[in-house]
């Protein structure tokens, strides 16, 4: 998963680029969408309670839901898979297909098996796999990764589409959005025919009836959980609500917050294999809960992101992700709630500085539907990181300075008199054009004020003190 | 009218790169009638370690503020939201469980940031005046989200003629030391900010804290431009200073 570089440096990289602008034009189409249909929902703010206490009993809940989840499964003819890491959950998926004779997959969108990079696992096995999701198929086809959680091309413009559709499908140009979708379209409806086995991902999964839901706009969830013989549902294990009751309430808040729409246009249900007497379905269900680091995040300071429903709503209000776009991250979950999942589930080296991409502008938090804490857990990973020596030297013996002489009141005297004093010759009518030293990153973009030659301190010594 | 006793915390911005502000502060509290003390012995409240995440070094300078602010009576009045809410919401944290902790919560329970102490609490008749000019108002997030404050500067904005500023209440990219561990970043988010301030029309900028002005006011002459940038104190107390 670890990437060679930094986040600032790709972040850097991206900066002003044309992946960024994309990034900027498409993500006001669901900032605004997304405030207009809170706006005009009565009940947005009790229902974004609701679900926080939803998602915070499931975690509080976890085993027991997810044996009740698993009985359920078995009950409906389906079958239950643990899987503890990457490895294993490739490993499992990819029994479930050799068992079954497949070797053609269409996959509905799912973030966790980016995670797992399960597709690069079942090529190396010789098994074709083909992404359905417009987005997805779009990034597959590019060779790409996804930069959003939900909108995995972001980071294109429709023009981009139109190159690599007929550079890769041998279909004439056009940039016309729907001539696109149907060029997509009829590329996948074959395929779609041809497979021996779908893979999706799970929104949510009811532990009361073994459900899992889907929720989608193009209606590929559909046709790869029911048109191949073989369906196998991928789940992160925190991903499971007690009761359909709760999985309504969620689904209010989601599609809401994520696309600003009222509901998704395809919300599928899928509750075991083909019944008898079912004109249609999968003749097997697999589903496949995954671990791969969840525990541990559960049993941490940073627990309520499992809470996380996958809107991506804080990526879109970031202020961060909307200036450099998903790829800076260099991981599956980017944006605010990615800071918090990755280092969790890969580990602070070398994720440590995700939590640090942040202003702490506290925007993440008031879209939230589960109104997830997302700052205060960036200042925890960030106490984490400086606790495990991660900081650069001059920001730690810097800090420690600082602190020394604010604790001080008459070393603090004195060093606003020096810096006063050393920034004369520098400044001009009052600022800085250059500093020196950790500083400089600041005057490389914008002028700084000149430390005053007499602080309010001062003149209130001289003015009004006793 | 004999006004209420408050206890003045500049933030340690104010006090070392912009004594104005705290003149402008120190003459709309007395223009409305408080008494105020100006703690000497106050310096930073710690939020540049805290938000890095070097805790103890914020500890360190928190304890020494609540020691400074504790002996102290009335309410303080912060012209920063980012430092009160640092006070508020941020001490009570950092001092869980310790013998500071009854410290903390007396100290947080009489911060106010300087809008909402004017509205919020002394609701007084002051308005800010900017002759001639036309102003666009940036919310900075941590009153805003941090403190909820936003009618409070609307009020006493009441009769300057006020622009529309889009993105008024998104951040403008300072994020402390953010601005310069991440420094092409930070500088992207308040290009956007400029030519949003720059779009509409203003020639001034206010905001209710030093922290984001003089990143935006750094951004602004970098580029040349003629838009002002000033702290709403600075408006309210009109041409006192």
């Amino acid at each position: 998963m670890s990437q060679p570089v930094s986040f600032v440096t790709r972040a850097d990289a991206l900066l002003g680029s044309r992946e960024a602008a994309a990034v900027v034009k498409g993500i006001r189409h669901f900032t605004e969408a997304r405030d207009r249909v809170a706006d005009e929902f009565p009940i947005m703010e009790e229902l974004r309670d609701r679900a926080r206490t939803i998602r915070l009993h499931s975690l509080n809940h976890l085993d027991r839901l997810l044996g009740h989840f698993a009985d359920e499964v078995a009950a409906n003819g389906g079958v239950v898979h643990f899987a503890a890491d990457a490895d294993e959950a490739n490993q499992i998926v990819a029994e479930i297909l050799e068992k079954s004779g497949s070797r053609l997959v269409v996959k509905a969108k799912s973030m966790v098996s980016e995670e797992i990079e399960l597709n690069n696992h079942l090529e190396d096995l010789g098994i074709e796999v083909v992404e359905t999701d417009l987005g997805e198929f779009i990034v597959q086809l590019a060779g790409d990764t996804p930069s959003h959680i939900i909108a995995p091309v972001l980071h294109l413009t429709r023009q981009d589409v139109g190159e690599l559709f007929s550079e890769k499908l041998g279909v004439e140009y056009t940039d016309d959005p729907t001539e696109l979708n149907e060029i997509a379209r009829a590329h996948l409806r074959e395929i779609f025919l041809r497979a021996d086995a779908g893979i999706s991902g799970v929104n949510m999964a009811i532990a009361e009836t073994g459900s899992v839901v889907l929720v989608t706009n193009e209606g590929n969830g559909r046709l790869t959980t029911t048109a191949p013989r073989v369906h196998i549902a991928l789940m992160g294990m925190e991903r499971i609500v007690s009761r359909w009751e709760d999985a309504a309430v969620v689904l209010e808040v989601l599609a809401r917050s994520a696309t600003g729409q009222r509901l998704s246009v395809y919300t599928n249900v899928i509750t075991g294999p083909r019944r008898e007497g079912d004109p249609d379905g999968p003749e097997e269900t697999h589903v496949v809960i995954i671990d791969n680091g969840r525990s541990e995040i559960l049993s941490g300071p940073t627990a309520e992101i499992l809470a996380c429903i996958r809107c991506g709503a804080c990526l879109n209000v970031c202020p961060i992700f909307r200036t450099v776009g998903g790829h800076a991250y260099g991981t599956v979950y980017s944006g605010p709630i990615g800071s918090i999942v990755t280092p969790g589930l890969h580990g602070m080296d070398p994720w440590w500085e995700l939590p640090y991409a942040s202003t702490m502008c506290g925007a993440c938090e008031e879209v939230c539907p589960i109104r997830i804490q997302i700052p205060s857990m960036l200042l925890h990973l960030r106490e984490q990181a400086a606790s495990e020596g991660r900081l650069p030297a001059w920001l730690n013996r810097g800090m420690s300075r600082y602190a020394r002489t604010a604790t001080d009141p008459q070393k603090w005297r004195r060093a606003k008199k020096w810096a006063s004093r050393l920034s004369a010759p520098l400044a001009s009518r009052g600022w800085l054009r250059r500093i020196p030293g950790p500083g400089r990153g600041w005057t490389q973009y914008r002028d700084l004020p000149r430390p005053a030659s007499e602080s309010f301190n001062d003149w209130w010594k001289s003015n009004r003190g006793s | 009218m004999e006004g209420p006793r408050v206890q003045l915390l500049v933030t340690c911005l104010v006090d070392a790169l912009a004594p104005r502000v705290g003149r402008a502060t120190l003459a709309v509290l007395e223009n409305s009638g408080c008494r105020v003390d100006f703690p000497e012995g106050q310096t930073c409240c710690g939020q540049p370690a805290f938000n890095v995440g070097l805790t103890d070094q914020a500890r360190e300078m928190a304890a020494h503020t609540l020691d400074v602010l504790d002996e102290t009576e009335g309410p303080i009045v912060v012209p920063s939201g980012s430092c009160s809410q640092m006070i508020v919401h941020h001490y009570k944290e950092l001092f869980e469980g310790t013998d500071l902790a009854d410290q903390a919560e007396r100290v947080a329970a009489r911060t106010r940031e300087l809008t909402q102490f004017l509205v919020d609490d002394l609701d007084v008749d002051v308005s800010a005046s900017c002759d001639g000019c036309s102003v666009a108002y940036h919310y900075s997030c941590h009153g805003l989200r941090g403190l909820g404050l936003q009618s409070q500067a609307d009020r006493l904005l009441a009769d300057v003629d006020r622009v529309e500023l889009e993105g008024d209440k998104e951040c403008c990219g300072f994020g402390g030391l953010f601005s310069v561990e991440m420094p092409a970043i930070s500088a992207a988010i308040m290009d956007e900010k400029l030519d949003r301030v720059e779009a509409s029309g203003a020639d001034t900028l206010v905001g209710g804290d030093v922290s984001c002005l003089m990143h935006l006011e750094g951004g602004l002459r970098r580029r040349g431009s003629k838009v002002a940038v000033r702290h709403i104190a600075e408006l309210l107390a009109g041409d006192e200073v």
